[in-house]
């Protein structure tokens, strides 16, 4: 059962991640990154890790893609003002991507040999647990993850505050 | 998998389901007649005795009237949008607590579809999701004025989320569960998380009537300035599923109002209710799911006394609002429950 539903839900989300790429308009290519996202907030559940699937849910789902979608809405964009692509930066594209390509097998290969470590213990997704081991053992880089948001939240409230200067 | 075990969720899903329905649809008669009642009027008295029939009159109204789709509208996004807003409006009923378990011939039955150890992320999921119908109607239609309302809707809504976010971590320091028949377990007889969190609680409403769209938050459909907001272009049954789609979520975050802070199904005296000789505990719970009731209806009413009363902010003053006042006051309210914890544990 688990695993078939897991094969559903894996096409699901590579056919709408292509739909993301594909899609001519940029909101409705938002949109179908938005049920990509679902799909992963599935895939969570089905590794029995709730808080991630539901947390994926709230942040991505309902935060992240919002705001983007609330840019994209106030942008405008449409086919007419799109920049027109040289071969050239289309060439590029498609060597970038290809290096991704190659990477992500590398190291997806890597952890192949591993055993996942959600079956050594498959109650760790439960949100005490998650809890007790993130401020646990993974403590430091826990605390160390936030000062980054910390400092990223920081760097953008004084971008805007040099804006106004210049504005002024 | 056990059949009487799906006849049973299906059953209480079909139940809420219709629960959601009637209630939103005499909610939209409640609203009427408290307006007419705060403003000295009769309010709608002509279907029916004191106008109990409106609701009906206006359904069938609605899917009698024409339909129409804009020309150069997103065809299928402009389907999707009222859908969507209807889902996310009844699918936050899942996980809340309706009342005891009842014993029906030997089975212990829930009164809730499903106790996920995370409900409260849950709602708070579903409450978040809330405003892609808004933005992807008021988009689709393809009209400034819807889609400045959409855009409001977004940015409010992502605004007031943090406030609320934050006021639910003070309450979780308290009750040390995210389950929400948990929480209300934990909150026996009349010992409700509101007298130990009045501010969360404050911070929560307020944050509950701004992701509702109520007034005085109601800015995405601001006649004076947008015509009707994301729906202007809506007409028939699509306009009609946005309008009921507000009034489910007011009774949704009534029940989880009712639910996180003023004890759910749990009221003063229940143990000496429960206790009396007539009582079996079937019958107590179905008190509890009354008081329940009772409970949300009051929140209810209260939107409504509020819609009726307080003049619409101004946008700023909405911004203002979430963001220097609603904040700093929630970081303040967990560093105070944090501290009072530790004391109390030390």
């Amino acid at each position: 059962m688990g695993t078939s539903v897991f094969y559903v839900v894996a096409t699901l989300s590579i056919i709408f991640s292509l739909m993301v790429i594909f899609a001519k308009n940029p909101i409705h290519s938002v949109l179908y990154l938005i049920v990509t996202f679902f799909t992963f907030t599935v895939h969570y559940v089905l590794l029995n890790a709730q808080f991630l699937a539901v947390v994926n849910f709230i942040v991505y789902m309902g935060a992240i893609m919002v705001l983007f979608l609330f840019v994209l809405m106030l942008l405008n964009l449409n086919k007419e003002n799109e920049p027109n692509k040289s071969a050239f930066v289309k060439i590029l594209g498609v060597i970038a991507g290809g290096c991704l390509a190659v990477t992500l097998v590398g190291s997806f290969k890597a952890v192949a040999i591993n055993s996942p470590m959600v079956l050594k213990n498959p109650n760790l997704g439960l949100v005490k647990n998650l809890g007790k081991e993130l401020f646990g053992p993974f403590m430091l880089p826990f605390e160390l993850c936030s000062i980054l948001l910390l400092a990223a939240m920081v760097g953008a409230v004084l971008l805007t505050k040099k804006e106004e200067k210049a504005n002024g | 998998m056990d059949i009487n075990f799906v006849i049973e969720k299906f059953a209480l899903v079909t139940a809420l389901f219709a629960i959601s329905l009637v209630i939103a649809m005499y909610s939209t008669y409640a609203e009427r007649k408290v307006a007419a009642f705060l403003q000295d009027r009769l309010g709608p008295d002509r279907a029916g005795p004191f106008g109990i029939l409106q609701p009906l009159a206006d359904g069938v109204k609605m899917f009698m009237k024409e339909e129409i789709i804009p020309g150069n509208a997103s065809k299928w996004l402009f389907m999707v949008g009222p859908g969507l807003a209807m889902l996310c409006a009844c699918i936050g009923t899942a996980v809340i607590p309706w009342g005891q378990d009842l014993n029906i011939g030997g089975r212990v039955v829930p009164l809730q579809v499903t106790d996920i150890n995370v409900g409260v992320l849950y709602i708070f999921g579903v409450v978040s999701l809330g405003v892609y119908g808004v933005m992807i109607g008021g988009w689709a239609s393809n009209n400034k004025y819807s889609l400045l309302s959409a855009i409001r809707a977004a940015s409010q809504n992502i605004s007031y989320e943090i406030a609320m976010g934050l006021s639910i971590i003070a309450l979780l320091l308290v009750t040390n569960s995210l389950s929400l028949k948990e929480i209300v377990e934990q909150q026996h007889g009349f010992g409700w998380n509101v007298w130990v969190q009045p501010l969360g609680f404050l911070i929560f409403m307020v944050c509950s009537f701004a992701e509702t769209n109520r007034a005085p938050f109601d800015l995405p459909e601001c006649e004076t300035e947008l015509i009707g907001g994301y729906h202007t272009e809506y007409s028939s049954m699509k306009l009609g599923f946005y309008l009921f789609a507000e009034y489910i979520n007011m009774f949704v975050s009534s029940a989880v109002m009712a639910t996180l802070y003023f004890g759910g199904y749990n009221y003063p005296f229940m143990d000496t209710v429960a206790g009396l000789s007539w009582v079996t505990p079937n019958l107590a719970a179905i008190f509890g799911t009354l008081a329940f009731f009772l409970k949300i209806f009051a929140f209810i009413f209260f939107f409504m006394w509020v819609r009726w009363t307080i003049p619409r902010f101004r946008y700023d003053q909405l911004m203002n609002l979430g963001w220097k006042v609603l904040i700093p006051l929630a970081i303040a309210n967990i560093v105070i429950t944090g501290i009072v914890i530790a004391v109390i544990k030390f």
